[in-house]
């Protein structure tokens, strides 16, 4: 069962998220969208939605760097396990709360505001759930590793996590001994990611940074072919 | 190819160009996304076609078609052009017609046909023994049964039919009715032809066919001013919009253009572009207010008091103290000016009497043929009395001198207008004119003066043999009812504006609340502009100031105004009264396809309004006498009886038409005439006479007299136009009602003398009740039966308007949704049904109809006088003195037959219409060549056929002067007989013009001038009404033949308005203590006034959610702030809005756009949106109208003489409404009555 869930059940999460992404952005392309409710009501939007994507931003990448960079790597710019899990903590913790109080805001209006209660789909009200969900798990972790504060949990997952990168068929056995708390982050992470693909969270993906250093504001789309000029 | 490979070109540059220094790109990115909103816009085709809706616009739409779905729609813009200096039409249509296309998949549409559970419950019980006549007349004849699906009306419970079974119900309760009760047993109700020709006619033919009753609507709308009638023998006829851009001084009485003309008003603002002055007369400041250099705003409902002044100004400036030579000139010729009437003696003193007429003379001017139809005039050539030229006794029995021509006997005249020479009269005498404006009701304004006001006239004395006969000139009368001083002395007559004696403007403004200077100044500036222009001054009016109980008053005055400037026939003035969509140009097409001539004659026909006052049993709760309304000048009479009593006298007379028309059935009247071996008319009055037969008008409440079949199709009569709703749901349908007033038996009131009363009143007097339409409207949910019809983009159909001059189509883009089919397929379908199941119980069958004396024949002029056979003052003469009754065969086996074919009557009588007739022969052969002809055995075999809606189109465009050039030449050649003048030059230009359905298709059509018409379609000027009158010298067809603004019939007299008068709002009395137990609760008394909306038409689109969602989403009423402190409300409030007559709920809308002491509803908000219950009536909150009732007017029951006689939705009584009271007091608990249902409700 553990190594279903840990060895074989990411390798179906992140087949799902990318197959699942490129079938919607083909198939699909216009429900490839924010959904913003924003026309319906701005109240506890600008907010709510500010301090969710601010937290949730810094944790994301938090956790892309922190899993997924090499555990020598740390080592050779002589970052302790220690520390590095003392910054986990205190980083991930303030931006945690931060998405969460966001989260609840924008969880609350979804819920209680009639018309934007009536225009959500179940997918909608449910991801966001998800969302708080793993959320309060991910700061019930702490709890569990400020009673250890070595790093070694943290090496662990670590150790998991590039694991499943690097198809090492052991990956699962690296986090066998890991509490109960951190098993269901990581399961409900994965389906997080299951579910990434039928969701709205796919506007990550078409972040338009292009914007920033797009130097024309007037865009003509050229129908000339290639080469010509 | 894909969207995912595309955007991974990270190596390749996107941008191509720089431009704008670098603010600005060209860049290299797929373009394939474009292609969907491409495709969002994208259709398979376009159809045209419109709305049937009542609104005037007639506008053509593009229906855009896509996959086999209707999408969306826009504005055709391809109507045909205009002059180089007139703006074109375009663009024509508004926000309503634009969300139309969300109704054809809406939830709101009827989508099968829908029987009421108990009924089909039953029905299917005594089917399974019975034949489909047989179980209905079991049904009918268990009270149990009968109850039961009864009461339940308005209460849900339809379930789902198919076409077979519900239409075998249809049929089965036609055939039973007409057996057991009658034909005249099987009403009909539709309104405006024009909207949607065929499926108007598809129903009516049905009708006619069976002997049903079709029933009026614009009489029972209150669209139809009776002045109209009573002044030019014409229902209504009006400029089209186009013509506004001629004016040179627009005025805007009582109508909102922008918001009920929307279509049309760009011809407003392009006007006033143009230059044209423009004042706005309206209580409200509406949208029109805007518009106008002026704005003047007049206590609601005082309309004629501020026409009076102003006529009492143009009068002073323009005839009297300075005579403008155009308004002479054309009074002389156009109006009844110059004709003298004699003065009669009452009590000792001299009343205005009837008009002189060669009968009167001695040696009667030498007048064989109708003299006491010829009025008589003073002849400055000759010295001497004349009878001149186009009085309605040159109309019927000689040919040549109905004209408008200055001349009598063949002698040019010269018409003297007044006696006020010291050298022209023989005497100065005082005659009496009522006087009205004394007495007021609730806040409305009184200005005290006596009743009867004596005024000092010119006048001369005539020797006609021995007698000696007291004249004075209609103009000299007219003078001194408008309260003018002549230098003749005497009182009530006013030198100077700032005197209070009736009709000054001084006077006008204690009453209307308009300052004097500001209703002298927009007189003069009209009739200024009318005199330099030669009557290019109009007035634009709305349906707002007909809906009065004393509607004729209001518009007569408008109507001396334009008269007295020759405003009216000239392009760029007169009386432009936009209410419904009246005007159906291919008329005299349309008749013989919508009443069944082609095979008989003639059909029955109804008014509705006094229909619905007796079977609705609003009589029973009449407040107001006769006496109330009589004149103090009356002539002596039997006067003091109710309303009902003159309905039903004026029924006995012939001069309105009855139904049902007798108490027995007439088919079996019909065989108890041939068993006697005696003709049925001789035999019909006999019966009456003796008493042994009895009309059924006598005793509305008797069983035998009841409606029992009602077909409403193309309308929304409980949701919308019937007055005294509640009243409907009590006594003709006997389900829940909020009538909360009592009836004259529980209150003790004074009874009717001729209609019979039973204790108790009739509850459910329908057995069935069935409606056709699109959506579930309100009526649908009260109905037994409802079928579904094609929506307007569904059904081929034609479609005409007042507003332009064009006939265009309605179309199928798609077929109809769902199981619907078009009303001429739905007539057809219960048509072929009633064919098979009639044969159970009738065969060919002789049927009697009851004929009124109809105007435009040569009945009209049947009765001088008034004698009632009834009371021994003459003999009953069918046709003559009473009702003509007339045998019409009846071959219902066959009727499936008739209604597929065109029948033989046309090529045996001919057609026509308007007192002329023409021979079709060549039209009907030309319809069997286009249609084919019946091949089946049969009755109708070689006959042309009529299958489809689309033959049926063809048979009115074939048919119809207006469509057909060869028919318009022929039918002004038949005119010019008797007119003696050549108008076939009005027609000769299009003589090869036909115009077919398809040429409809491609584009709107202009119509072909015909004499159906007053106007002409011409390249040089608009439509404009009365203009072959004054143009082509046609006589109005008036009793003299002339714009009569003199009505001298003696029941006019008797009612005070021979001239016209301000009458104040009368007195309904449906606010007493019993009804008010709010006293010292914060409340407030308002005015009820029901205008048209802005979201909607009528009822339809009052359910569309794109234009509830432009609104409140639901029912509104409007008040001011001072009125909802007073009841101490606040806007948006959820308020109760009740009398006697029953209540209704809604928000408030509180406004400073209101003026005090009025509250505004718009008229027609569908109760099945949003509508929470009533605390006073414990139901749902009704419609608009559940506060309203019907009240008669006896001045417009006159009937059999000439101008004031009976026509199909042109003289008769209407349906007014807005002298009513409410009180307004907020809700204190807002139900919604939404409990779900019992079990034992479930289970049944």
């Amino acid at each position: 069962m553990h190594e279903f869930l840990f060895g074989i059940y990411p390798y179906i999460a992140l087949t799902v998220l990318i197959l699942g992404s490129i079938a919607r952005y083909e198939r699909d392309p216009f429900t490839w969208k924010t959904s913003s409710s924003q026309l319906l009501r701005r109240k506890q939007l600008v907010i709510g939605s500010t301090l969710f994507h601010v937290g949730v931003l810094i944790i994301f990448f938090g956790h892309l760097v922190g899993l997924l960079t090499p555990i020598q790597v740390f080592d050779a710019l002589g970052i302790g396990h220690g520390f590095k899990q003392v910054l986990a903590v205190v980083a991930g913790g303030i931006a945690g709360i931060m998405a969460l109080v966001g989260g609840l805001m924008l969880f609350h209006r979804r819920w209680t505001d009639p018309r934007i209660r009536k225009t959500s789909s179940f997918a909608d009200i449910a991801i966001l759930a998800l969302l708080l969900i793993q959320l309060v798990l991910g700061l019930g972790t702490i709890f569990i590793s400020l009673q250890h504060l070595d790093g070694h949990e943290m090496t662990t997952f670590m150790a998991w996590a590039l694991g499943i990168f690097t198809f090492d068929g052991q990956a699962a056995s690296y986090i066998s001994e890991a509490a109960l708390i951190f098993k269901i982050h990581l399961f409900l992470g994965l389906t997080i990611f299951l579910l990434f693909p039928f969701t709205r969270l796919v506007h990550m993906l078409s972040v338009p940074l292009r914007y920033i250093t797009r130097p024309g504001y007037q865009i003509v789309r050229s129908r000339r072919k290639e080469g010509s000029k | 190819m894909s969207h995912l490979l595309d955007r991974l070109n990270f190596f390749q540059s996107k941008e191509l160009d720089k431009f704008s220094n670098g603010h600005g790109q060209t860049t290299r990115e797929n373009r394939d996304w474009e292609d969907t909103y491409r495709n969002r816009w994208r259709h398979d085709k376009i159809v045209r076609s419109t709305h049937g809706v009542n609104c005037t616009g007639s506008c053509s739409w593009k229906i855009y078609v896509k996959s086999g779905i209707v999408t969306w729609e826009t504005q055709q813009t391809d109507y045909p052009r205009t002059r180089p200096d007139l703006p074109n039409h375009e663009p024509r249509g508004c926000a309503r017609g634009a969300s139309y296309s969300w109704y054809l998949y809406s939830a709101n549409r009827v989508k099968n046909p829908l029987v009421r559970g108990k009924l089909m419950r039953a029905w299917r019980k005594m089917r399974k023994t019975m034949s489909p006549v047989a179980a209905w007349k079991a049904l009918q004849e268990d009270p149990v049964l009968r109850a039961s699906y009864v009461q339940t009306r308005g209460k849900g419970g339809f379930v789902r039919a198919t076409w077979d079974e519900s239409t075998e119900i249809i049929a089965a309760a036609n055939a039973y009715t007409t057996k057991t009760y009658g034909p005249d047993r099987v009403f009909g109700f539709s309104p405006i032809p024009a909207m949607s020709m065929v499926s108007y006619a598809a129903g009516s033919r049905y009708l006619s066919l069976l002997g049903g009753v079709c029933m009026s609507f614009y009489d029972w709308y209150c669209d139809l001013p009776p002045a109209s009638p009573m002044t030019w023998g014409e229902q209504t006829d009006v400029p089209e919009s186009a013509d506004w851009y001629n004016a040179g001084f627009l005025l805007l009485w009582g109508s909102n253009v922008p918001q009920t003309r929307t279509p049309d008003a760009h011809f407003y603002t392009e006007a006033r572009y143009r230059g044209t002055k423009s004042a706005v007369i309206c209580p409200d400041y509406s949208e029109a207010a805007k518009f106008g250099d002026i704005w003047l705003a007049p206590k609601q409902g005082t309309d004629s008091a501020l026409a009076m002044a102003m006529g009492h100004v143009i009068l002073r400036e323009f005839h009297i103290d300075r005579q403008a030579e155009y308004f002479e000139e054309y009074t002389r010729k156009y109006s009844d000016f110059p004709m003298l009437v004699k003065l009669d003696e009452k009590d000792g003193k001299l009343v205005p009497g009837r008009f002189l007429r060669a009968d009167d003379l001695h040696g009667k001017l030498g007048e064989k043929n109708n003299p006491e139809w010829k009025t008589v005039a003073w002849d400055e050539k000759s010295g001497g009395l004349v009878s001149p030229n186009g009085t309605v006794g040159y109309r019927w029995g000689e040919d040549g001198e109905w004209n408008l021509e200055e001349r009598a006997k063949g002698k040019d005249t010269d018409l003297k207008m007044s006696f006020i020479l010291d050298e022209d009269h023989d005497d100065i005498m005082g005659v009496d004119f009522p006087y009205f404006g004394g007495e007021a009701s609730e806040n409305f304004v009184k200005c005290e003066h006596p009743d009867v006001l004596t005024k000092n006239l010119p006048v001369k004395r005539i020797k006609s043999g021995k007698k000696e006969i007291l004249v004075a000139t209609v103009f000299d009368l007219f003078c001194a009812n408008y309260g003018l001083d002549r230098g003749l002395g005497g009182d009530w007559v006013a030198s100077k504006y700032s005197q209070d004696i009736p009709y000054t403007p001084a006077w006008a403004e204690k009453i209307t609340g308009v300052s004097a200077d500001k209703i002298e100044t927009v007189a003069r500036e009209f009739a200024l502009n009318a005199e330099k222009t030669k009557g290019k001054s109009m007035v634009i009016l709305g349906a707002g100031l007909n809906h009065w109980y004393h509607m004729d008053m209001n518009y007569r005055g408008i109507i001396n105004m334009l008269v007295m400037c020759g405003c009216v026939g000239q392009s760029g003035g007169g009386w432009s009264h936009y209410v419904g969509q009246e005007k159906l140009r291919p008329q005299t097409g349309w008749q013989p396809l919508a009443f069944a001539l082609d095979w008989s004659r003639p059909p029955r026909h109804m008014n509705s309004t006094s229909a619905w006052y007796a079977h609705t049993d609003q009589w029973r709760y009449e407040q107001i006498s006769a006496s109330e309304i009589l004149s103090p000048t009356a002539p002596e009479g039997d006067w003091d009886i109710s309303l009902i009593d003159y309905n039903i006298r004026a029924e006995r007379m012939g001069w309105l038409p009855s139904a049902p028309q007798l108490k027995t059935n007439p088919l079996d009247v019909a065989n108890a005439a041939k068993k006697a071996g005696k003709e049925i008319p001789a035999y019909v009055a006999e019966q009456l006479k003796s008493g042994d037969l009895q009309m059924s008008c006598e005793d509305p409440d008797a069983p035998e007299n009841w409606p029992r079949n009602l077909f409403v199709w193309r309308s929304n009569l409980l949701g919308s136009s019937g007055k005294g709703h509640e009243y409907f749901l009590k006594h003709l349908l006997g389900t829940q009602h909020g009538v909360l007033g009592k009836d004259l038996g529980e209150e003790g009131g004074v009874m009717p003398k001729e209609a019979k009363w039973h204790e108790d009143a009739p509850k459910g007097k329908l057995d069935l009740l069935v409606t056709i339409d699109f959506r579930m409207s309100t009526t649908c949910v009260y109905s037994d039966i409802v079928l579904p019809t094609a929506s307007w983009y569904e059904k081929n159909d034609l479609n005409t308007s007042d507003m332009h001059p064009f006939i265009h189509p309605l179309q199928a883009a798609v077929d109809p949704a769902y199981e619907s089919r078009s009303d001429w397929d739905i007539f057809k379908t219960i048509a072929k049904k009633f064919s098979e199941v009639a044969p159970e119980i009738l065969g060919t069958e002789t049927d009697i109809v009851a004929l009124p004396i109809l105007h435009d024949t040569p009945a009209e002029i049947a009765q001088d006088q008034v004698l009632d056979w009834k009371k021994g003052e003459c003999d009953l003469i069918p046709g003559k003195t009473a009702p003509n009754y007339i045998a019409v065969e009846r071959d219902y086996p066959n009727l499936y037959k008739k209604f597929t074919a065109i029948g033989p009557l046309l090529d045996k009588l001919g057609n026509g219409g308007k007192g002329i007739t023409w021979n079709t022969e060549p039209e009907v052969q030309h319809l069997r060549d286009l249609n084919g002809v019946v091949l089946d055995e049969g009755i109708s075999k070689g006959m042309p056929v009529l299958e489809t809606a689309i033959d049926a189109c063809e048979m009115i465009l074939m048919l119809a002067p207006e469509t057909n050039g060869e028919v318009a030449v022929k039918a002004w050649e038949e005119l010019s007989k008797a007119t003696g003048r050549e108008h076939a030059h009005l027609a000769l230009p299009k003589e090869d013009e036909k115009i077919r359905f398809r040429d409809l298709a491609a584009q709107p059509r202009k119509i072909i001038s015909s004499p159906t018409w007053s106007g002409i379609e011409s390249e040089s000027v608009c439509y404009n009404a009365g203009y072959t009158n004054v143009h082509e010298l046609i006589p109005w067809r008036t009793l003299t033949g002339r714009q009569q603004l003199y009505q001298d019939h003696l029941w006019m007299r008797a009612f005070g308005e021979g001239f016209c008068a301000y009458r104040p709002p009368v007195d309904m009395k449906t606010i007493n203590s019993e009804i008010n137990t709010d006293e010292g609760k914060p409340h407030v008394v308002l005015n009820f006034i029901t205008p048209h909306q802005k979201w909607g038409i009528h009822s339809t689109y009052s359910d569309n959610l794109l234009m509830l969602t432009l609104n409140r989403g639901g029912p509104v009423v409007w008040l001011s702030e001072v009125d909802a402190k007073t009841a101490g409300l606040v806007d948006n409030d959820w308020v109760e809005v009740y009398n006697a007559n029953g209540a209704l709920t809604a928000r408030a809308v509180v406004s400073q756009r209101m003026k005090e002491g009025t509250i505004f509803m718009y008229h027609a908000q569908e109760k099945i949106v949003n509508t929470p219950g009533s605390e006073r009536t414990g139901n749902r909150g009704g419609i608009h109208n559940s506060v309203t009732r019907a009240t008669l007017k006896p001045t417009h029951m006159i009937g059999g003489y000439a101008q004031q006689s009976y026509g199909f939705n042109y003289y008769g009584t209407v349906g007014s409404n807005r002298d009513e009271f409410v009180i307004v007091r907020k809700m204190t608990k807002v139900d919604w009555l939404d409990t779900p249902a019992t079990n034992v409700e479930a289970a049944e």
